[in-house]
């Protein structure tokens, strides 16, 4: 007993034989304290097991991803002469510099800070250190600006993946050659760039303007984060206005009945219904039946807004419910009408709690995927989406594609493209919290 | 119990013109301003009252009071159909405004609350603006065409609810950062603004301390001159002091009626008289 002496004096100050002070009641009292401590021992250990995995899953995350914040890039001095590209000398029609042959001319440019590159092997070597995407975007930058023709500037050229994993240290350069994806040559390059200090990898902006691609070290998340994002706004139209009318009704105007005890029975079960069931509904209603399109925002939003609307729904009941019924005896006792009463005064107290609720079902809307791979919003799309109707991924969707490609360069990608979304999953949040806080009034 | 007869309360009765000469405060006028007939009220299954008979007159300022679960709230409720908003509550009977069946289906339950306004027992002003808790009712009803009417309105019903010197300065501050005294006093500024010919107060000094009380009686006294007023109390020497008719609930009865003076000085029926000293309630 005296290991709890800090909290349990040895003997109680009223140790004595009443009822209350004797041996039986002060072993009745250290037992209770016993007690007390196993709860609150539970209680903590229940805790950090909880802060301990998210710690691992977060540690994980980030140092499988943080590389893909970051990308390689070799600079060189290209000398853009119209007879080297192939163009006719002083043209500066855009259709005719798109035939320029920028690729050869980055490659000779690279391959003059380099020795060793003397025949058609070794060139194809150097040509697979460069991204694909590195002379298309020197040609888009000599077609917006033809004046570069003729001139020799400095060029930033997007590195290939494979290079970009070397100079991240994530390839074992002792294994044997055939066990990696770059060749003793190509090594033998790589370190004459990095000895000539042409090589360096700075942030990659990249990764937040580009949509999807092919190649790793061109992959971004901009396409995933507009296509989320106009799926969000169609999901937040759609259930917003909807779970407000409902709630309202349910709440202020429906009498209480079986009928209405049914609706909100419904209700609450369809919060718990798994969202993959939303997306067959909405493969089989919107676009079997209705004909819109596969892989559309405007498509994903609406699957989005079915699974969204029975939480927005409880939540706006909840806080329609927690306004003071003295508030509406006010305003009706003032001769106020009931669609006064709600609007200028229940609805407006009840708001923080609504838009509360409604950003926390955004937020599982943004993380949700099952419905979003049944309406075909998983395609390889290049491009961002330009409209709600044109197809795009979501950032979940997203997420899962990089997920299942074999190149290293999206597994950290995947770790990224994770951290975006958990990134917007806090801001959102928080944005509820703040929101709650700001418009909380007293009454 | 419903052997109150409603003679009674009419001002030719010997009793009730005797109450009016000892009055000291102007005579009112001796019309009837709202009456009831036989009114019952269910709350599903259960008769909360039983069938009141009941005159109201105009410019006289009626107590109602009783025991707990006596009834008397809910009376008082009834005579602007507050009660409606209650899913299981039923109304049946007459009461009548100037003549006319509030319970009429033509009458419109908003005009009727404009014209019966209501204080309540727990201040409640709208958590708004002093300014907005007094013009909302004003707005809605359209009383007023331009700005400059509005703040009239504003101003002439904090005045005549006592409050303007202590609110003028700060008009823009919310109604809720006031007392409980003066929130209380917002609140009949509030049903003021309307221009009511009644006003119902529901135990409006049960929530407020001695001195806000005494503010608001003075405030009754002389609001008086302009507006009918029922009000339901708990405190007995409230109502001997601000009302000139008392009416008497027990367990969904109205007991007894009539000038204050005699129910309190010399109650017919022996349920008031357990009542007013004190041995039950």
């Amino acid at each position: 007993m005296t290991d709890h002496a800090a909290t349990v004096p040895d003997r109680p100050a009223f140790a004595g034989t009443g009822l209350h002070t004797s041996d039986a009641a002060v072993r009745r009292l250290r037992a209770r304290y016993a007690a007390n401590r196993r709860l609150q021992a539970m209680g903590i250990g229940a805790i950090s097991l909880a802060l301990g995995l998210l710690g691992i899953l977060l540690i994980t995350m980030v140092s499988a991803g943080w590389t893909a914040f970051f990308q390689t890039y070799v600079t060189v001095e290209v000398d853009l002469a119209p007879e080297a590209l192939g163009l006719e000398p002083g043209t500066t029609e855009p259709e005719a510099i798109r035939r320029g042959d920028f690729r050869e001319v980055l490659i000779d440019s690279v391959a003059a800070r380099l020795t060793g590159v003397d025949d058609a092997t070794a060139r194809r070597a150097l040509r697979d250190m460069l991204a694909a995407a590195a002379p298309i975007t020197l040609r888009n930058m000599v077609m917006d600006n033809p004046a570069l023709l003729g001139q020799t500037i400095e060029f930033r050229a997007l590195a290939s993946d494979r290079v970009d994993q070397v100079y991240k240290g994530l390839i074992d350069r002792e294994l044997v050659e055939d066990r990696r994806t770059i060749s003793d040559q190509q090594l033998r390059f790589y370190d004459q760039m990095v000895e000539q200090d042409i090589i360096a990898a700075p942030f990659n902006w990249r990764f937040f303007s580009t949509a999807d691609s092919r190649t790793p070290e061109s992959a971004g998340i901009w396409g995933a984060l507009v296509g989320s994002f106009y799926a969000l706004s169609v999901c937040f139209l759609i259930s917003f206005p909807m779970a407000i009318a409902a709630a309202i009704y349910l709440e202020e105007f429906a009498p209480k009945n079986r009928w209405t005890d049914l609706i909100e029975v419904n209700i609450n079960n369809l919060a718990a219904v798994p969202s993959i069931v939303f997306g067959l509904l909405g493969l089989a209603v919107f676009i079997q039946f209705f004909g819109l399109p596969r892989s559309a925002p405007l498509v994903g939003g609406m699957v989005l807004a079915l699974m969204t609307l029975p939480t927005i729904v409880i939540a706006a009941r909840a806080a329609l419910k927690a306004v003071p019924p003295s508030i509406r005896e006010g305003a009706l006792g003032m001769g106020a009408s009931k669609h006064q009463t709600i609007l200028h005064h229940v609805l407006p107290l009840a708001m923080p709690g609504i838009l509360t609720g409604t950003i926390i079902g955004l937020a599982q809307a943004l993380g949700e995927t099952a419905p979003l791979l049944m309406i075909g919003m998983n395609a390889f799309i290049t491009q961002a989406p330009d409209s709600i109707t044109s197809p795009a991924t979501a950032l979940p969707t997203q997420i899962y594609i990089w997920a299942d490609h074999p190149e290293r360069g999206f597994v950290a990608k995947t770790s990224a493209g994770i951290m975006v979304l958990l990134g917007f999953l806090i801001v959102m949040n928080g944005m509820a919290i703040w929101l709650r806080k700001k418009f909380e009034r007293r009454w | 119990m419903t052997n109150v007869n409603a003679a009674e309360a009419q001002p030719n009765v010997p009793g009730s013109l005797r109450y009016q000469e000892a009055s000291p405060v102007a005579e009112p006028g001796l019309s009837v301003k709202m009456t009831s007939r036989g009114v019952e009220v269910y709350y599903g299954d259960k008769r909360a009252l039983h069938g009141i008979d009941c005159d109201i007159l105009t410019n006289e300022v009626l107590a109602l009071i009783g025991p707990s679960g006596c009834g008397k709230s809910t009376f008082l409720r009834c005579l602007n159909r507050m009660n409606d908003t209650i899913d299981v509550c039923r109304v049946t009977g007459e009461i009548t405004l100037d003549g006319e069946d509030i319970y009429d289906r033509r009458l419109d339950v908003v005009q009727l609350r404009a014209r019966v306004g209501m204080v309540f027992q727990k201040p409640n002003p709208f958590p708004k603006s002093i300014f907005d808790n007094i013009s909302y009712g004003p707005r809605i009803h359209g009383l007023a065409r331009t700005k400059d009417e509005l703040h009239q309105i504003v101003e002439s019903s904090l005045q005549r609810a006592g409050l303007w010197n202590e609110v003028k300065d700060r008009l823009d501050d919310p109604g809720t950062g006031l007392s409980g005294g003066q929130q209380q006093r917002l609140c009949i500024a509030r049903a003021i603004a309307v221009s009511p010919e009644v006003i119902l107060m529901d135990e409006p000094c049960s929530a407020l301390d001695p001195i806000a009380t005494a503010h608001v009686e003075e405030l009754i006294d002389e609001l008086r001159q302009n507006y009918t007023i029922v009000i339901v109390t708990h405190n007995m020497q409230q109502a001997a002091r601000v009302s000139q008719k008392t009416a008497f609930f027990h367990l969904g009865d109205l007991v007894e009626h009539g000038p204050t003076e005699e129910i309190f000085t010399n109650p017919r029926d022996e349920r008031t008289q357990g009542y007013i000293t004190g041995r039950y309630g």
